[in-house]
């Protein structure tokens, strides 16, 4: 074991000496590829999420989560205006395992939800965009990038995210955070 | 591990150098510090903790550029705080590199070396995962291989040892899972070639695993080499969607399944119907000897290859959550029904704002077997008869539960629920002699917006205990009491009889949480345990970063993350937990 972690680890360093000498032009995180399924349970590569150039919401949940839908509840009544005003699309990840994951479409259908739905039934995403705990939300801008991030859900939230969101879908610089 | 140190600095100054350079590809990670004082409590049975203060602590870092990734995670127990297996910090501690990984992946193939979570279906047979809020981490350290480079199939194959704490268990684990979609997959051979109507949809999968472990025992002859297969179904057309698998695991002779000789054996059936405003699901799982490891002698969480939730709701609210049911996978069958409705706004129930009303039944027993699950001598010959699929007598588990959810203004929010349950304590417990549980809880809870970022919640919740005496042949009756009105039959624990909780939070958005609860055994048979919990927790939310502390006293109970649950104790202290994602 030891000898294997230690291979590894070196091999590890080596790898990621290398390829620091190469030039690539992205510096800030993006919706890495990890294997999540669409809301028919479906495979579907994360790295494939896009809103042709807007921005993006990006929500990880859960069915046993209050604050969570809670948020996505305030969120549903916005939605239409806010996707109007900006162009946002709000994608919810579920982070429900096998023992709830079935209920996902109909508890999205049940409470009229009208997201874009995937499940992360094992946690690929969740830990490619290190998320530790749910409600953990990032706003994604038109290129890709994940711009800002929010842990956490509290009433009134989605006032500060909403100007977020303005800032990003015209082009500027996210500040006051 | 502890050779790791250095390692792990040379990392860091890679790290720090490489971070300056834009052009390098990503690097992100997250990191958690959990810090918790112990003062004895001899009242709530806080056991004395000589280190007086523990701490659990880790941090990841993950590195991607274009197709190739990479990362480690570093953790610590100093020692781990109560509630957690003791093996993590051993007697003196512990601290190092849990998981490491590197990933190459593009449109065909996904390797990964190192460590790997992976789950084959619905896990039956296979599912290794994190859930460190509980301590569990069942990684295999080996090689994964995806290919997908063939549309509407996808093979993984893994090959590895199984994590255990800071080592490996002993088993050597070989495994290929494959899924087809059909209609994509039917894509290969021309555009339009189909054979299901318009948006149906089928999917078939199957997967083998194996686990190979030497034979040591002196008496018994142990097959070396453990073989389990699922195959698995899914089926769409509209809002309706059925979804199936069946698992098989041939003979595995060890301690936790007491050397049975049976092979086993488990079925998933769920069922689910949605429109707007309405979700039905209905599931039944029956299994019979599917507790499958790559070790014979490993026991609870430790080095355990599959995973089976319990099939009934998961709880949120706190007086819910005090007996939460375990999967019994040597043998159970149950079902659940789920109904989800939201009344459409403007409609009378619905109310301008909408209302929203969600039942749940779950109901789960033993399965018609010659195995008395309460008596490991009942195996005669290392066999037993069982009907799979058949209900046996006993009821492990029956609950009810009905929340009805409702939006009375723009400012104001109520939450109502009632549950009535039945719990077989001395079985799910594994504790003889404590009989059964039958509960009925009220919960509710009320948030008023004071201003547009200033908000009060309320929760108010109330349980009624009466506790059963389970008799020899497995009958549920009333508690047997002597002249004092003191039970004899069943044994009760410390948290016994009924219990009242409240919770007030203030929370000034996007970054302040205050709240304050307490839990009073109001009805506990013993007058000195009639005691209070009192705690509270001021949270500080900044972006990604999280930093809450609370001080009180904490409940032994079950505590239960994202489906898994583990005993944690009883406590009184400060806590401290910070945590981030960068």
């Amino acid at each position: 074991m030891k000898s294997l972690n230690s291979f590894l680890f070196v091999g590890f360093l080596t790898l990621t000496m290398c390829i620091n000498s190469f030039a690539q032009d992205n510096s800030k995180q993006v919706i890495p590829a990890a294997s999540i399924k669409n809301i028919k349970g479906e495979k579907v590569n994360s790295a494939t999420i896009t809103n042709d150039g807007k921005p993006i919401l990006l929500n990880f949940w859960a069915t046993w989560c209050k604050p969570c839908i809670q948020e996505l509840s305030n969120l549903s009544s916005l939605y239409d205006d806010w996707k109007e005003a900006t162009g946002v699309k709000i994608v919810a990840v579920s982070v429900d395992d096998v023992r709830n994951s079935a209920k996902v479409a109909p508890f999205v259908n049940g409470k009229r939800w009208e997201y874009e739905v995937y499940l992360d039934e094992n946690g690929d995403l969740k830990r490619a965009m290190n998320v530790n705990n749910v409600p953990h939300a990032f706003l994604i801008d038109g290129s890709g990038k994940v711009v800002w991030q929010h842990n956490s859900y509290a009433p009134g939230d989605e006032e500060k995210l909403y100007e977020v969101i303005k800032q990003v879908a015209a082009g500027q610089e996210v500040t006051g955070h | 591990m502890r050779t790791f140190l250095p390692a792990l600095l040379v990392f860091f100054s890679v790290i720090s150098l490489t971070a300056q350079n834009q052009n390098d590809g990503v690097i992100g990670g997250n990191f958690q510090v959990d810090v918790q004082s112990y003062t004895p409590d001899s009242l709530i049975g806080a056991q004395n903790v000589p280190e007086k203060l523990r701490s659990n602590a880790f941090l990841n870092l993950n590195y991607t550029k274009g197709n190739f990734s990479a990362g480690i995670r570093y953790e610590s127990y100093l020692k781990e705080i109560l509630g957690f297996s003791p093996n993590w910090g051993g007697k003196e501690g512990n601290a190092g590199i849990g998981y490491r990984y590197a990933r190459y992946t593009n449109d065909d193939i996904d390797v990964t070396i190192g460590n790997f979570y992976e789950q084959f279906g619905n896990g039956m047979i296979l599912r290794t995962y994190e859930e460190r809020g509980l301590g569990l981490d069942n990684a295999l350290d080996g090689v994964r291989t995806k290919l997908t480079m063939i549309k509407g199939l996808q093979i993984t194959g893994v090959f590895g040892k199984q994590r255990s704490f800071f080592t490996v268990g002993p088993g050597i684990v070989r495994g290929i899972d494959g899924e087809l979609l059909l209609e994509d997959f039917l894509k290969n051979f021309g555009d339009n070639v189909s054979i299901l109507p318009e948006g149906w949809r089928l999917r078939f999968g199957g997967g083998v695993l194996s686990k190979y472990e030497q034979d040591l025992d002196p008496t018994l002859n142990l097959p070396e080499n453990v073989l389990a297969y699922n195959t698995r179904m899914t089926f769409q057309a509209g809002g309706f969607a059925l979804d199936a698998e069946y698992a098989y695991k041939i003979n595995d002779p060890k301690t936790t399944n007491v050397n049975t000789y049976n092979p086993g054996r488990a079925l998933y059936v769920n069922g689910s119907y949605s429109a707007p405003g309405l979700g039905i699901n209905i599931s039944l799982k029956s299994l019979d000897n599917m507790d499958y490891r790559s070790s014979r002698r490993s026991q609870l969480t430790d080095l355990v290859l599959n995973y089976l939730p319990a099939v009934t709701k998961q709880y949120t609210y706190r007086l819910l959550t005090l007996y939460p049911y375990a999967t019994q996978p040597n043998g159970e069958i149950g079902v659940q029904a789920d109904l989800l409705y939201t009344f459409p706004k403007g409609s009378f129930l619905g109310g301008k704002y909408g209302t929203s009303i969600n039942i749940n039944y779950a109901r789960v027993h033993s399965i018609d077997s010659s195995r008395n699950l309460n008596d490991s001598n009942a195996i005669e010959g290392n066999l037993y008869n069982t009907k799979f699929l058949q209900f046996g007598d006993r009821v492990f588990f029956d609950d009810f539960n009905v929340e009805i959810q409702k939006k009375w203004s723009k400012d104001f929010k109520t939450n109502f629920g009632f549950m009535r349950q039945y719990y077989l304590k001395e079985l799910i417990e594994v504790l003889p002699g404590t009989g059964a549980i039958k509960t009925d809880v009220i919960t509710s809870e009320f948030i008023y917006s004071m201003t547009s970022t200033q908000t009060i919640r309320l929760e108010i919740q109330h349980m009624a205990a009466e506790h059963r005496k389970i008799d020899a042949a497995g009958n549920d009756l009333d508690a047997e009491k002597d002249a004092n009105g003191k039970t004899i039959s069943p044994k009760l624990d410390n948290n016994n009889g009924s219990w009242i909780y409240a919770l007030a939070e203030y929370t000034i958005a996007p970054q302040w949480f205050i709240s304050v609860f307490n839990e009073y055994n109001y009805g506990n048979e013993d007058p000195n345990r009639r005691l209070n919990y009192l705690s509270g927790n001021i949270i500080y939310v900044k972006d990604a970063l999280r930093l809450t502390i609370g001080y009180g006293r904490v409940r032994g109970g079950i505590l239960c993350v994202g489906g898994v649950c583990r005993p944690v104790p009883a406590s009184n202290g400060f806590s401290l937990s910070v945590s981030s994602t960068f």
